[in-house]
């Protein structure tokens, strides 16, 4: 078995920062099985984990200078909430695991203390049912498992409780800025391309950075904002941070110049893209739910498509008058 | 959760109090504090701050608790419809 330092350096450091940015993102991971952080003994707790590397550091550092049994579940390199989710991160894998690393010979005791967030994918009693342990749900952060270890392994309300400060949200724009790349930058290509032909490099260059500015602040500011933009659906915040955008874009590209169709076409069609773009950003926080996301999408898809049209329409018609 | 909610009544979250046995798991798993133990049986307190994970559910030994639960991000939704009417075939509706 494997016995683990608890370090944290350079080489950590720079791998979270690497799949932050989506390189190398799906095969940052440890192999599952049964760890040993300090010297443990069959008494001695033990800590179930993901393998996706990012969260076995944090837990493995999470635990230094204990005495701790580290189970690291196949999720294939996804995080605990994430792979709950999925059922990776389940009752199937856990019991499995538990049973394969022959867990019930090293320790005394029957308990295994998960994650809270990894109760989306396992089921307690059936654990229990299945392999003799019982699953205890200590805290939702590793940064807590000290706390509640030395505290006789009680989960204090703060422990359990969700937060999405501003840093937290800031760490999980730059993967989805990569993810939207290729997309975005074919789409800037096309109004660069359709602006030329229309009406000279300049409209083309004009298109295509509206455009792109659109984007991003859907994707970045939206989800920066997102506390202080008002209403709480998600396509409407978006679309109020497209508006200002579009404001910055008239002011910045001598918007009074233009006649009063391609303005209202400004207005319309930029806070629709940034409206879709905040409204994905849904599934990254950890408080929407799918049937909130559902009703954004039946009542704000039909509103994007129609401001984006009308957009283009009045494009055209502000090309020919 | 402190300063972020989002829409109000939508949440599919439904407990039947019948046949609740009180053993505390859903306050235990939930992460967004919906439910609370009160004479010995569980409460939702909190839900419209319920985001649908489906913790509570799958932890409750008696089947007390119903949720639709998945993927509840914009784009997979959107994949996950146009998978279901055969418009595309790629992308198993989430992001990783």
């Amino acid at each position: 078995m494997a016995r683990l330092d608890t370090g944290f350096g350079w080489p950590e450091r720079l791998g979270s920062w690497k799949v932050r940015w989506g390189i190398g993102r799906m095969n940052y991971i440890v192999p599952p099985g049964l760890y040993a952080i300090g010297q443990p003994n069959p008494d001695d707790p033990v800590v179930v984990t993901a393998n996706y590397k990012m969260t076995f550091d944090i837990v493995r550092t999470a635990l230094a200078g204990r005495s701790v049994w580290l189970l690291v579940l196949e999720t294939y390199g996804i995080n605990v909430w994430c792979a709950a989710g999925k059922g990776t991160f389940g009752t199937g894998e856990l019991v499995r695991r538990v049973t394969s690393t022959g867990l019930a010979r090293v320790v005394r005791h029957r308990r295994l203390i998960l994650p809270i967030l990894g109760a989306a994918g396992v089921s307690a009693h059936q654990v229990a049912t299945r392999c003799g342990f019982s699953v205890q749900y200590a805290a939702i952060r590793a940064q807590d498992l000290p706390a509640y270890l030395d505290g006789g392994m009680k989960t204090m309300p703060a422990m359990k409780e969700l937060t999405f400060s501003l840093y937290e949200r800031l760490v999980l724009i730059p993967v989805e800025v990569v993810l939207a790349l290729k997309t975005n930058l074919l789409i800037a290509a096309g109004l660069l391309l359709l602006g030329i032909l229309a009406g000279g490099p300049a409209a083309g260059l004009a298109m295509s950075a509206a455009y792109l500015g659109a984007a991003l602040t859907g994707i970045v500011a939206g989800p920066l904002l997102l506390p202080w933009l008002p209403s709480p659906s998600f396509a409407v915040k978006g679309g109020i941070a497209g508006l200002i955008w579009s404001v910055f874009f008239y002011l910045l590209a001598g918007g009074s110049a233009w006649n009063p169709p391609v303005t209202m076409a400004v207005f319309l069609a930029l806070p629709a893209v940034s409206a879709y773009y905040t409204l994905n950003f849904t599934g990254c926080t950890p408080y929407t739910s799918r049937s909130g996301v559902k009703k954004e999408l039946r009542l704000g898809l039909p509103a994007m498509a129609a401001a984006l049209l009308l957009g283009c329409v009045l494009l055209v018609l502000g090309k020919l008058v | 959760m402190k300063g972020f909610h989002h829409l109000k009544n939508v949440a599919t979250l439904e407990l039947d109090q019948q046949t609740c046995i009180g053993c505390g798991r859903c306050p235990e798993v939930c992460p967004h504090g919906v439910f609370a133990l009160e004479g010995g049986k569980a409460h939702m307190v909190k839900r419209d701050d319920c985001m649908e994970c489906g913790a509570c559910a799958l932890n409750c030994p008696v089947k007390a608790i119903t949720v639709d639960s998945g993927v509840g991000c914009a784009s997979g939704m959107i994949n996950e419809w146009l998978r279901d009417r055969g418009i595309v075939r790629t992308g198993d509706g989430s992001c990783g």
